[in-house]
């Protein structure tokens, strides 16, 4: 019974630590809480299963599509609703964003409808739904090794990517002190769109993989998923990119425990006591920084 | 080589620079002295874009930069080491000296001009896989002047290098000054410590609340009554 509960924690927890990654690169490069992420995350669903059931696409192809399209969103988003106010107070852009998370989970509806629907489960390759590993009297299904695979290999992609290339290099320069990025010959406009298109990636992903570990999808899907990956990210440290891929596992697995031993009923309230508490006594969060409140 | 003229540049609604003109011939260093707030750090925010002009026009080697986004002056050979120093914190010595070459071409021997910072400025070298936020003020404003060479600048502006330095570092920071000059590269040098910068420049311009009061050259400053009295703290 434990066993089985760290499990579906650890999956569900990896798969938080994937849409809190976008939101804590976006709050590094310009201090935004980027309230459209959970959206992002909605939309990667929505595409995925849009070109399997509209144009035939195969599954694997199909979710790398879907990223494809979810990163061009997440760009124009930053273009439309957030480039324009980058000199704006910041609680302009916040407001905003919390306007384009609206925004776009009513178009989800009026696109989709606003029933759940679930996963296109012929385009699902069925092997993944097969026993992969029992140990006891825990079963992982193949599903549970993809999910596992693909979360870890892009962390560690994520990881090398901000760490050893140049344009890595630059969105944590950016984070650190724009205007000497700026006098470096840094585009700044670029780098952010790089941020938001990284983001918004792995936001569809995790979007997908929630759609099919579940078997459904609904328009505003993304909203508590949201706020959970943003309690991730606090919980980890806003801003620290280990820090928010730490947060998703301790509140996946924290909510499983708390579901299975508890009630349920108290699974959502896991993630929000715990978000409580870290802000309370810990609002730097585990690998965070204590920062000034530059609002 | 740079031309500033009749610049006016605003921060909302205050007149930060009000009408400045000033020249840099290549090969020169030139110095812009002046008290807090007469709007030193402003002009050089203004010929690399970050606070563009409202009135006026930038010229860098004829060509128009006025309204220039900065990565495009910083490709033209124009680089600016900011007051501050604005190292990046969390970023190694030797990451933030690449951040300097951001524009340089992939294929470019940047270990050549590595090796180059590592002699003006040895203790970089010791320290290079540090990060930059743990180095001292003097060894950051090293940092900041060697990370502005990665980009191969024609021409150099630095705000305040001396700013907070002790007088001994300060002396080792205006003779790289002087060699990385004396080697090819234009300087426009903004300073508080106008003995030092008297001392070092060709010419040099006085600034008072947004305005060029005085130019001349340096020689001319320093034995200029009003210079004396005001900005040497001399009789």
């Amino acid at each position: 019974m434990l066993e089985q509960q760290l499990v579906n924690g650890l999956t569900l927890g990896v798969i938080y630590a994937l849409i809190a990654v976008g939101y804590t690169m976006v709050y590094g490069v310009i201090e935004l809480i980027n309230f459209a992420h959970g959206e992002i995350y909605m939309f990667g669903a929505f595409f995925c299963t849009t070109f399997i059931g509209a144009m035939g696409v195969p599954f694997y192809l199909a979710i790398i599509l879907a990223m494809a399209a979810a990163s061009l969103m997440g760009v124009l988003i930053e273009y439309v609703a957030y480039k324009p106010l980058r000199s704006s107070h910041r609680l302009a852009v916040l407001i905003t964003a919390i306007g384009m998370s609206i925004f776009l989970q009513n178009l989800a509806m009026i696109i989709w409808g606003s029933r759940p629907r679930p996963f296109i489960q012929e385009a699902v390759p069925a092997y993944l739904s097969e026993t992969a590993v029992r140990l006891g009297d825990v079963t992982l299904t193949w599903l549970h090794v993809f999910i596992f695979a693909v979360t870890f290999s892009m962390m560690i992609g994520l990881n090398l990517i901000i760490n050893r290339t140049k344009i890595g290099t630059a969105m944590r320069a950016l984070a650190q002190n724009r205007t000497a990025a700026q006098l470096m010959g840094i585009n700044v406009n670029a780098v952010i769109s790089f941020t938001f298109a990284l983001g918004s990636s792995l936001g569809a992903m995790a979007g997908i993989l929630v759609a099919v570990y579940y078997n459904s999808m609904y328009p505003t899907m993304g909203y508590v998923a949201g706020v959970k990956a943003f309690a991730a990210a606090v919980l980890g440290g806003i801003g620290s990119v280990p820090g928010a891929m730490l947060g998703g596992i301790v509140l996946g697995v924290a909510e499983a425990l708390g579901a299975g031993y508890v009630s349920s009923l108290y699974r959502d309230g896991v993630a929000y006591a715990v978000m409580i508490a870290v802000i309370i006594f810990r609002p730097s969060g585990i690998l965070g920084k204590a920062v000034v409140d530059k609002a | 080589m740079l031309e500033l003229r009749d610049i006016h540049t605003y921060y909302g609604a205050i007149h930060a620079l009000k009408g400045v003109t000033l020249t840099v011939r290549e090969g020169e260093i030139v110095t812009l002295i002046g008290a807090n707030g007469a709007g030193k750090s402003t002009t050089l925010m203004t010929i690399s874009g970050v606070t563009p002009a409202r009135e006026g026009s930038v010229t860098f080697q004829g060509r128009d930069i006025t309204r220039q986004s900065t990565d495009k002056t910083v490709a033209m050979g124009l680089t600016q080491v900011p007051e501050g120093r604005m190292i990046f914190p969390a970023l190694t010595v030797r990451e933030n000296l690449l951040m300097g070459a951001y524009l340089r071409n992939r294929r470019d021997d940047l270990g050549k001009d590595e090796n180059y910072v590592y002699e003006l400025f040895p203790v970089l070298k010791e320290r290079r896989r540090q990060p930059g936020g743990t180095l001292s003020g003097g060894e950051q404003q090293m940092l900041a002047i060697g990370r502005a060479i990665m980009a191969r600048p024609r021409m150099l502006l630095l705000d305040e290098p001396s700013l907070g330095l002790a007088p001994i570092v300060v002396e080792n920071i205006f003779a790289v000054i002087k060699r990385i000059n004396e080697e090819g590269t234009t300087v426009l040098l903004v300073e508080q410590n106008a003995q030092m910068a008297l001392q070092t420049a060709h010419r040099g311009y006085v600034l008072a609340t947004g305005e060029v009061i005085l130019e001349g050259s340096s020689q001319e400053l320093i034995t200029n009554p009003s210079v004396r009295a005001a900005y040497l703290g001399l009789d």
